[in-house]
């Protein structure tokens, strides 16, 4: 069990997975990090944009690839609009409330998709879909390698934003103080809407890379939105090196897992770990105390 | 609000039972029958999420984990310990109320409140359901069937009236005992801790072991549902027992009838229930719809109805949010200080 | 000489680098009525947390009656006789006044009926019996604190610590409030107040400690720690005790 061979595969495997992990938590660690809510809707929205490519692929024929552009923006809006129109409604101050709203959206959005797209479970064909590439003993598909690729580019995207834009400047000022960003002139709630879009752009661009290696069905959310959490809890709540980092590491111990416990068992190893971070170290490995 | 001496509540939980009573032995049409029947069961959720929720202001998106344990412990009592039903029910409802001080003991021994502790509760659901999924003891993936032996003593009535009256009784006993938290020290306790638990800690109460006693509470109420469910419909399956779908109806139920309320799961649960018959025979039978009503539903009365359907229970939005104008509660610019 | 009712030795307390109470003792003898006093961010509601049991002491002893209660949690030393108010008032805002009292009264009585009777006894005592089935989230602040005040004395305690109770409060308020604080302490109640509003140390404390910075810097009657230079200087800055006494010198002469 312990022979390279399948070793180094199962943790090549669980590092392209775990970049887009990473790239799911990442958007639920931002709107965490700047509105302070737990996105409870986050898979669900996951579990929109995968359709939205496939959908895309299957009465456009566009390219998975070809349609980041369009999918980063259509999900930028619906999630600007969400956060604008109904989120913020219900952001009275206890968090609680805001939980409610986005479990509320998630059970909508889920069961809208089971009644429009039934319960099947759809993959897409490209070219490449089954294409795969030799790393040393490793046979790795190639839409996990892009995918790990485009996790990365779009994490670095993402950073860029933040660090090095006025709107970035603007959303880390209402994430720390928000009074006092209002009073310098900060529209917050645009602010927060803009978070709120930005963290499910990084959804539609999650589902752009994940759906030629993946699947998609209705409930694909709820299997994210639970490794999302992890993921953002482990690495801090608001830290996007937690989130990245995380991110590959809970993609390699779940690969791993799945590799010496099966599957299904292999998730359980994921909330268990979720359940240990919730209790003994909630501020996760690089957050604090949130 | 509690001010009135139990005597009213109690008054008015008679009237209701005997109502209730009245209805199910005069009825003849099966189809009122059978909603009363949902409805009480449904109403026994809701009230068992309103003890721990409404009450104690611990909000548990998992609840479905207490409703599963007592569910699998009435089948597999029955199936691979042959006992009767009837002693199963309490063997259920206690190994469900155990369960529920474990993750009681765990999640508030270690200060988990609000959200952290509605995801802690989803990720426990959701481990026994993968569990449940995975091991031959409960059926996996298939479920377990309790065979259809109808009598009153093996607890599967011919008539639905049995159910009505079982789900009545277990509804009533939900009754009484929200009454005797309404009424009581403990009850008083614990919605100190729910409204401000440092100012009830400061006066003596102890928040760790109240909140204990409350998820013990509730979560020996949701078994009692698991359990009847078996019953009722003879099956259990991992996604049934451990899923969102009834860790979602019992939530939405309680909170749109009005948390901290005697009667708010019943009039929640009712709602619901009239909404879901509504929807159904508007659109047949579309998968899904019911919870699409529910989380709708959930939505619209956090929004703009955070305080339930009539405006009486505790605002889902947090204490402070009152309708006329409160005055501001802090001193002013003192509180910046840590002096 | 009896024993004090609180004792605190060489107590201490750090967040991440910030040192906010520093190696303080001070001895509490009971039936007193004193003060606590100090400029902002002397770490005096965190010397009240931590005598209260809501923050356990890097360092030092606290002793209750002459037993040992370091790091004890709060319910637990309210059983014995100790609680305290906030300084940002905590009413269970949903239930009526007679409610929040009653909490309270619970620590001693199990029935409900009787917690009820008793908070309307208590109420009385603090003025607040017309009030009685009024949401608490209806109160104005003076009405708010006077409930917290209420709540903590259902408790029937021997030591009460008022943070800042009379913060928030015009004139008139305050001296509504002074003499309800008063009769608390003629009652049997030691009290041991923080408090910002001079004209209420001065009227009723009979002995003042002075924190600043998270030292102890003076302990005396209130008219011997307004003069100490030393709380002058906590106060009003470096150098301001001598040039007070520079002016008053020039003005007399």
């Amino acid at each position: 069990m312990l022979d390279f061979g399948i070793l180094f595969p199962a943790v090549l495997n669980g590092l392209t997975t775990g970049a887009v992990y990473a790239l799911v938590a990442l958007g639920l660690t931002l709107i965490y990090g700047v509105l302070h809510i737990i996105n409870f809707a986050h898979g669900a929205a996951l579990m929109m944009a995968l359709y939205g490519v496939y959908f895309l692929k299957q009465y456009l024929g566009l390219d998975p690839y070809l349609a980041l552009l369009p999918m980063v923006a259509v999900m930028f809006v619906g999630g600007y609009a969400l956060q604008r129109g109904i989120i913020n409604r219900a952001s009275h101050g206890k968090d609680e409330n805001i939980l409610l709203v986005t479990l509320g959206l998630s059970i909508v959005l889920e069961n809208i998709a089971l009644l429009a797209f039934k319960s099947d479970t759809r993959t897409i064909d490209t070219p490449y879909t089954l294409a795969t590439v030799a790393i040393g003993p490793a046979m790795i598909a190639v839409p996990k390698l892009v995918a790990f690729a485009g996790a990365l580019v779009t994490s670095a995207v993402l950073l860029w934003i933040v660090r090095g834009t006025d709107l970035g400047r603007a959303i880390r000022a209402v994430a720390r103080e928000k009074h006092g960003a209002r009073l310098v002139g900060i529209d917050v709630d645009h602010v927060y809407a803009m978070s709120f879009g930005i963290g499910l752009a990084c959804l539609g661009a999650a589902a752009c890379f994940l759906l030629p290696a993946y699947y998609v069905n209705p409930q694909v959310g709820n299997g994210f939105v639970l490794v999302a959490f992890t993921i953002v809890v482990l690495g801090g709540m608001g830290s996007f090196a937690g989130a990245l980092l995380g991110g590959l590491l809970i993609g390699v111990v779940e690969s791993l897992g799945g590799l010496w416990f099966g599957e299904s068992l292999g998730q359980i190893g994921i909330f268990l770990l979720f359940i240990a971070v919730l209790l003994f170290r909630p501020q996760g490995l690089f957050g604090a105390k949130a | 609000m509690n001010l009135l001496s139990p005597r009213r509540d109690l008054v008015q939980i008679a009237v209701f039972a005997a109502a209730m009573g009245v209805l199910a032995l005069t009825t003849r049409s099966g189809v009122v029958l059978n909603f009363a029947m949902m409805a009480l069961y449904g109403c026994l959720m809701a009230q068992a999420w309103n003890m721990l929720g409404g009450y104690g202001g611990q909000f548990s998106f998992g609840h479905a984990l207490f409703f599963g344990t007592g569910a699998y412990v009435q089948a597999i009592a029955q199936l691979q310990g042959g006992l009767n039903p009837w002693l199963a029910l309490p063997l259920a409802i206690v190994t469900a109320c155990l369960v529920g001080l474990l993750i009681g003991a765990l999640s508030f021994r270690y200060g988990l409140k609000g959200s952290y502790f509605a995801l802690v509760t989803l990720a426990f659901a959701e481990v026994f359901r993968i569990l449940a999924l995975s091991v031959p003891f409960t059926g996996a993936g298939v479920g377990l069937m309790v065979p259809l032996k109808e009598g009153a003593a093996n607890m599967q009535f011919g008539d639905r009236r049995g159910f009505v009256a079982l789900a009545l009784a277990l509804v009533v006993c939900g009754l009484l005992l929200t009454t005797w938290l309404r009424h009581s020290r403990f009850g008083a306790w614990l919605q100190a801790v729910r409204d401000n638990e440092d100012a009830a800690r400061a006066v003596g109460v102890d928040p760790f072991r109240v909140k204990l006693g409350a998820i013990g509470l509730s979560a020996a109420f949701m078994g009692a549902a698991g359990a009847f469910y078996v019953q009722v419909f003879q099956y259990i399956d991992p996604g049934i027992a451990f899923g969102p779908h009834t860790s979602v109806e019992a939530l939405v139920a309680a909170i749109v009838g009005g948390l901290g309320t005697l009667w708010g799961p019943v009039l929640g649960a009712l709602v619901l229930h009239l909404l879901a018959d509504f929807t159904r025979s508007l659109f047949g039978g579309l998968p899904g719809i019911n919870m699409i009503i529910y989380g709708a539903v959930l939505i619209l009365i956090v929004m703009f109805a955070p305080r339930g359907i009539l405006g009486m229970g505790q605002s889902v939005r947090g204490l402070w949010r009152r309708p006329a104008s409160a005055p501001a509660a802090t001193a002013p610019s003192r509180e910046a200080t840590r002096g | 000489m009896a024993s004090p009712l609180l004792r605190l030795q060489g107590v201490s307390k750090s967040f991440g680098g910030l040192a906010a109470v520093r190696d303080v003792s001070l001895e509490l003898p009971a039936g007193s009525l004193s003060a606590l006093i100090g400029p902002n961010g002397a770490g005096k509601t965190t010397l009240f947390a931590l005598m209260s049991g809501f923050i356990r002491p890097d360092a030092g002893r606290i002793e209750f009656d002459c037993a040992d209660i370091t790091g004890q949690p709060p319910h637990l030393n309210a059983r014995r006789g100790m609680t305290r108010t906030f300084q940002i008032v905590q009413p269970f805002a949903a239930q009526t006044v007679r409610e929040n009292i009653a909490v309270g009264a619970h620590l001693h009585c199990a029935g409900r009926q009787d917690a009820l009777d008793e908070a309307e006894i208590v109420a009385q005592r603090v003025g607040l019996a017309h009030q009685l089935d009024k949401p608490a989230g209806d109160l104005t602040v003076a009405g708010r604190k006077r409930l917290e005040l209420a709540r903590t004395l259902a408790t029937r305690p021997r030591l009460l610590l008022l943070d800042e109770v009379l913060a928030g409060l015009n004139p008139q308020e305050v001296a509504d409030m002074v003499p309800v604080v008063r009769d608390i302490a003629a009652g049997g109640v030691t009290v041991l107040m923080i408090e910002h509003v001079m004209q209420a140390v001065m009227n009723l404390a009979g002995k003042v400690w002075v924190l600043a910075q998270g030292q102890l810097i003076a302990a005396g009657t209130p008219s011997e720690v307004t003069r100490d230079p030393a709380v002058i200087e906590a106060y009003l800055g470096h150098g301001t005790a001598q040039r007070l006494r520079r002016t008053a010198a020039r003005e007399s002469a």
